[in-house]
């Protein structure tokens, strides 16, 4: 059952027990967003506060299964106390860790990571919104992974293609969040 | 070429008993046969969709192979035999719920979903009008209730529900008050989420003396319980070949002939009119009408064969061997899982069909069908397209283990191993 603890590593097990920032920010002044996992009626209340360009508090309420609790739990631990740059680079790392069982399928090159890497992120930071589109496309790779810290443990999930909807539900409401606090 | 013999030959005799004999059966289904992680496939999920008898395959393969052509346009040899085919599965599939004139009143559909859509955009559109009434049910899956959310946008009729008592029967206590005013109940003739099976006869006789129709989604019950439209006494019964042993991609609308004969066309195209004039059309009759563009052919022949496999079989004695299981499994459960494990809806089995929706202590239903998976059980974790009824169950998502033919009690008993197994994980 390798595949499995992979899955349902240990600190993905003691978030879901205990998962951090549970609740809901009083809003306004929070930002509220809803999301939804229709393959599995997960649901998630991402209150998201942002003061000063940082994300100052984030709470998250909601049902769901211990991929997408954990992972939210995991998030709002991340992203608390950072900027919104940083929030943002962030959910596109993520996002890229999910997507690279199906790139390193698809090329396997490594340069391609590498090169991500050393980008950083940044070059498309300054196309603000790009985050928004939810996909993940392209940046990120295995440097980018090692930055994670915790939330790498999230990386058996890209072994089982269904439940990755799992672990990107709360990423999505916070990329919803951050698109509400810019606009 | 004539077609094959579908014949569960030995798979159809019954044990000593006179009961299904399911070991025989099992070895009819290729699908069985398979491991995943190193353990025998054990397939509950029959409610989402059922697996295939080697007959059934066989069938289409050997249309396929012998008489493939388009149906209703040539008129050379094979067409012909392709035609005589596909309307021959009409044939069998109308006997199979007891249809009078099958040649006239089934209609072959994408699935139940199409089928149900076909009434209410055909029979709706052209019957109800604004501040009509539809009741339907807080049982009904996505496709009993989608179809009339949309009618009720477009034409603002009026939905109005049937609820539920404690045990997840459907709430008859003030029926002919629900149906003052209504022109069409919709009621499923068993949950796909709880296994509840709603007394149709009754409800259909309640709702005829108030002036309505009745639609019967059977997309459950057909391949499960022995179903006959006189007896339920509906008027149209929906239902899907591939939960019933056929291919994915067809299913059949069963509806009273005169009703068929009064219904405008759902989809335009070939095959379904008389005549066509630049100005016009004129439609052909049902249920032509209602077959547009070129039909799935070898999967009506899929069909046909299922039904007679499942003809063979026998129906009562489907539904004896899938009552017997279902209370062995509730036992069990009980027995061996006790507070631990909750099982959702009616809890006597004569009651309700094979379609065991579970909570495992508070471990979620992805996770459970997730460690699942890994004993080789197929559960379907999720809202099973009735998020209205999870609603009113107080849950997002339950497991759902479905019994059907081929099931018995070692899969059961591997289920309930692989719940204490997710419990240990999630302790």
């Amino acid at each position: 059952m390798t595949d499995l603890e992979d899955l349902y590593r240990e600190i993905i097990l003691d978030h879901y027990r205990s998962p951090r920032n549970r609740g809901e920010l009083e809003s306004p002044p929070a930002h509220r967003v809803e999301g939804f996992n229709p393959l599995c009626g997960d649901e998630i209340v991402l209150t998201l506060l942002a003061e000063g360009g940082q994300v100052t508090d984030i709470k998250f309420a909601g049902s769901g299964c211990s991929i997408s609790q954990s992972s939210a739990s995991l998030m709002s631990s991340a992203v608390k106390g950072k900027t919104l740059e940083e929030a943002r680079r962030l959910i596109r790392t993520f996002k890229s860790m999910m997507s690279i069982h199906e790139a390193a399928l698809a090329d396997g090159d490594d340069d391609d990571e590498a090169d991500d890497g050393d980008d950083g992120g940044e070059g498309r930071n300054g196309s603000g919104g790009n985050g928004s589109g939810g996909n993940g496309s392209g940046g990120g790779g295995l440097a980018d992974v090692r930055k994670l810290g915790e939330l790498a443990a999230l990386q058996g999930v890209v072994k089982f293609p269904v439940r990755i909807k799992c672990a990107t539900l709360s990423w999505n409401a916070l990329t919803q969040a951050l698109d509400e606090v810019d606009g | 070429m004539t077609p094959p013999t579908v014949s569960p030959t030995a798979a159809a005799t019954p044990n000593p008993a006179g009961e299904l004999d399911v070991e025989t059966l099992r070895k009819d289904f290729p699908l069985l046969a398979r491991t995943v992680h190193g353990r025998p496939l054990v397939y509950l999920d029959s409610a989402s969709s059922s697996l295939q008898p080697r007959q059934v395959l066989a069938a289409m393969e050997q249309y396929y192979e012998t008489c493939h052509a388009n149906v209703h346009r040539g008129v050379y040899t094979t067409a012909e035999e392709a035609t005589a085919r596909y309307e021959g599965a009409r044939t069998s599939v109308g006997r199979f719920v007891g249809a009078r004139d099958p040649e006239r009143e089934i209609v072959f559909v994408k699935n139940a979903t199409e089928a149900l859509n076909l009434v209410a955009r055909s029979w709706g559109a052209a019957n109800l009008h604004q501040g009509d009434t539809v009741l339907l049910t807080e049982l009904e899956h996505h496709a009993n209730l989608v179809p009339w959310l949309m009618l009720a946008e477009q034409t603002g009729i009026k939905l109005r529900y049937l609820g539920l008592d404690a045990d997840g029967r459907l709430d008859l206590s003030d029926l002919d008050r629900k149906l003052e005013g209504v022109k069409l109940v919709a009621v499923s003739a068993m949950s796909n989420v709880l296994g509840t099976i709603p007394p149709v006869t009754t409800i259909a006789e309640a709702a005829h003396a108030a002036g309505a129709l009745v639609v019967a989604d059977g997309a459950q019950a057909v391949p499960h319980l022995p179903v006959d439209v006189q007896a339920l006494g509906v008027d149209f019964l929906a239902f899907s070949a591939h939960k019933m042993h056929g291919p994915t991609g067809i299913g059949a609308l069963w509806a009273r002939a005169e009703l068929l004969d009064s219904m405008p066309p759902f989809l335009g195209g070939g095959g379904m009119i008389l005549d066509v004039r630049t100005d016009g059309f004129l439609p052909a009759d049902p249920p032509h009408r209602f077959e547009a563009g070129t039909p799935p052919i070898a999967e009506a022949v899929g069909f046909g064969a299922a039904v007679d496999y499942l003809t063979a079989l026998g129906m009562p004695r489907v539904r004896a061997h899938e009552e017997r299981l279902t209370e062995y499994a509730m036992d069990a459960i009980a027995d061996r899982l006790g507070e631990d494990c909750k099982v959702f809806g009616p809890p006597a089995a004569p009651d309700r069909g094979g379609v065991l929706s579970l909570g495992f202590r508070d471990v979620h239903p992805h996770d459970l069908a997730q460690v699942l998976d890994q004993y080789g059980v197929c559960v379907r974790p999720g809202h099973h397209c009735a998020k209205p009824l999870m609603r009113v169950l107080g849950v997002t998502a339950t497991a759902r283990a479905s019994i059907g033919t081929y099931n018995d009690e070692h899969d059961i008993d591997t289920l309930i191993e692989g719940l204490i197994g997710a419990g240990r994980l999630f302790s």
